[in-house]
């Protein structure tokens, strides 16, 4: 028999590495997933960006910037840039709008059919946007749909462009409210009661107070379901595919819409990972803009 | 306690939600009505004489319930394998000291700011040089991890008392036993927020699907039905009808799990 302190030393140094290594061991699935799936296909985009392809992807031979000058070259370009472009507000604003009225309506806990109405506030968060594209794609039919009869009007929503942008922009809306509804709401009712109250005490009306205090407190939220929205905007697809396939002409297509057409219709996978760089540049100037304000601009309880 | 509000503003509140959730109760009605029905004008809102052979049409004509099976195994599968991947993740993150830590919570957070159109194609490209396209692999490996996922559940273990760990490691419990034995269970309210959202995301995924499926066997849902409408001389009934069918799993999910989701995300979210 060995003295059992010994064996204590001696298995130590075992166990030291053990725990040593442990939380490595923890992360190691996760760090799989993400570099399989994030960091080496986001290196192979930007790698892609600079090549030309064949028809199935595979590499044929480094053509530097063309990619990027010739998408800049294209006729439709600057139409599909700037659809995508006038698509965030005619969605953000309106969303945002929304929501909030909706959160203020229901802040104030209604007897009875509190939980019923906030369930069908929010509701369409849990559809797709294909799926929805095909309800409203009914409703929007200039014949049996019911928008022109209960309208009164004869518009050809998806098919005229005056009305093709502003069809896709409703559905997105009806598709992205519920949850600026339901972040919405969630902070309204973390306004702390006391500082309301002393607010009514000081006399101050229901616009001061909202402005001067309700705004300010849920101001973090607000700025988040904002940036939530623009890039709602940026990468809505199902909606548009089904609705209107970019159309009519390119009335409704936006960026996303034209990587997908470029990579897999025409398989020309080195401009669309070119599109798609340029998609994450403006996508990533939003959430750099949403950080400043974050930091600087928000009031934080 | 809130003062309550008067019962007209319940009143208007179920107004306003009929309003909102209208194309639902309008595309049930519609997937009630005989075809003959539907085309005529004015446009109908509600049936005279409801019938279910829209549906029994769309049973028929796709295989819906294959559909349902698919991204039914697809959800539950990235669902299990997202819980676990951030749950390991985040474990280690909080109850571990270790060189780089902060270097790879760093490079966990980053991917949140790569969009999905950014990596969609390579992945492609990916899952297609492995021959995964058109396979339960292909849709759910790309989705084993997010960081998200591990986010929330970090925030979900800080909340736990350090005392509970320090108390188990002393009674000998090693880290992967207390991990499971203890804190997974405490953390259950989280899970299932982030299972739900998970959930509701794959059963409405569209685009990637799309690209890597080409069988109609392995249709999930959202293309399943889509294509139902894409196929010529397609009655607006049918679709409806396979519509109401696919919405009722995730909406029942949204509803019996909102408020859970919805407190997690905001745990997560906002307050960083």
């Amino acid at each position: 028999m060995r003295d059992p302190v010994v064996r204590a030393a001696e298995l130590a140094p075992v166990g030291a590495r053990r725990r040593r290594m442990a939380p490595y061991l923890f992360l190691l699935p996760v760090m799989v997933f993400l570099i399989a799936f994030y960091y080496y296909p986001f290196v192979k985009t930007i790698v892609t960006s600079f090549t030309v392809t064949d028809a199935a992807g595979q590499f044929k031979k480094v053509v530097g910037f063309r990619n990027f000058l010739m998408i800049f070259k294209r006729k439709d370009f600057l139409p599909i840039l700037g659809n995508t472009l006038r698509f965030v507000p005619m969605i953000a604003l309106p969303t945002l709008l929304l929501g909030l009225l909706l959160a203020l309506f229901a802040n104030k806990r209604a007897p009875g059919v509190s939980r019923l109405t906030e369930t069908m506030f929010s509701m369409p968060m849990a559809i797709a946007s294909a799926s929805a594209a095909l309800v409203w794609s009914l409703i929007y039919n200039p014949v049996v749909g019911v928008a022109n009869y209960l309208l009164g009007l004869q518009i050809n929503w998806l098919t005229d462009d005056r009305f093709a942008m502003l069809s896709v922009a409703i559905v997105t809306v009806w598709l992205q409210t519920g949850s600026n509804f339901i972040f919405l709401l969630t902070a309204l009712r973390g306004v702390p009661q006391d500082l309301m109250e002393s607010a009514m005490i000081d006399g101050a009306g229901g616009l001061r107070k909202f402005f001067h205090i309700t705004l300010p407190m849920i101001s973090p939220t607000l700025f988040f379901v904002i940036f939530l929205d623009i890039m709602g905007s940026f990468q809505a697809f199902g909606q548009i595919r089904i609705l209107t396939q970019g159309g009519p002409g390119i009335a409704t297509r936006v960026l996303v819409y034209d990587i997908y057409l470029e990579a897999f219709m025409n398989y020309r996978f080195g401009t669309a990972c070119a599109e798609s760089l340029i998609l994450f540049a403006m996508m990533l100037m939003v959430t750099l803009i949403q950080f400043r304000f974050e930091n600087r601009g928000v009031h934080y309880a | 306690m809130r003062d309550r509000a008067p019962v007209w503003k319940s009143i208007i509140g179920v107004l306003l939600g009929l309003v909102i959730v209208f194309p639902v109760l309008y595309a049930f009605s519609i997937s009630l009505m005989p075809e003959s029905f539907i085309a005529a004008y004015p446009p109908k809102i509600l049936p005279s004489a409801p019938t279910l052979e829209n549906y029994a049409k769309a049973l028929k004509t796709a295989p819906m319930l294959r559909f349902v099976l698919n991204s039914a195994i697809v959800a539950v599968s990235i669902m299990g394998v997202q819980v676990l991947t951030s749950s390991l993740a985040a474990y280690a993150f909080v109850n571990f000291e270790f060189r780089g830590k902060g270097l790879l919570f760093g490079a966990v957070l980053a991917t949140m700011m790569i969009p999905g159109e950014a990596i969609l194609i390579s992945n492609y490209l990916t899952v297609a040089s492995a021959r995964l396209l058109d396979s339960y692999w292909g849709l759910i490996l790309p989705y084993g991890a997010s960081a998200m996922g591990v986010f929330l559940m970090r925030q979900q273990f800080l909340t736990v008392p350090r005392e509970f760990r320090e108390a188990a490691t002393m009674d000998g419990c090693t880290d992967w036993r207390f991990f499971w034995r203890i804190l997974m269970p405490v953390s259950m309210p989280a899970i299932s927020a982030l299972a739900v959202y998970c959930f509701i995301n794959t059963w409405n995924q569209y685009m990637w699907p799309l690209l890597i499926t080409s069988s109609v066997t392995m249709r999930t849902v959202q293309i399943g039905i889509s294509m139902l409408s894409f196929s010529d001389g397609m009655a607006y009934g049918v679709i409806m009808a396979g519509f109401m069918l696919i919405l009722l799993p995730s909406l029942v999910i949204f509803i019996l799990g909102q408020q859970k989701m919805v407190s997690g995300l905001m745990a997560g979210s906002v307050k960083g």
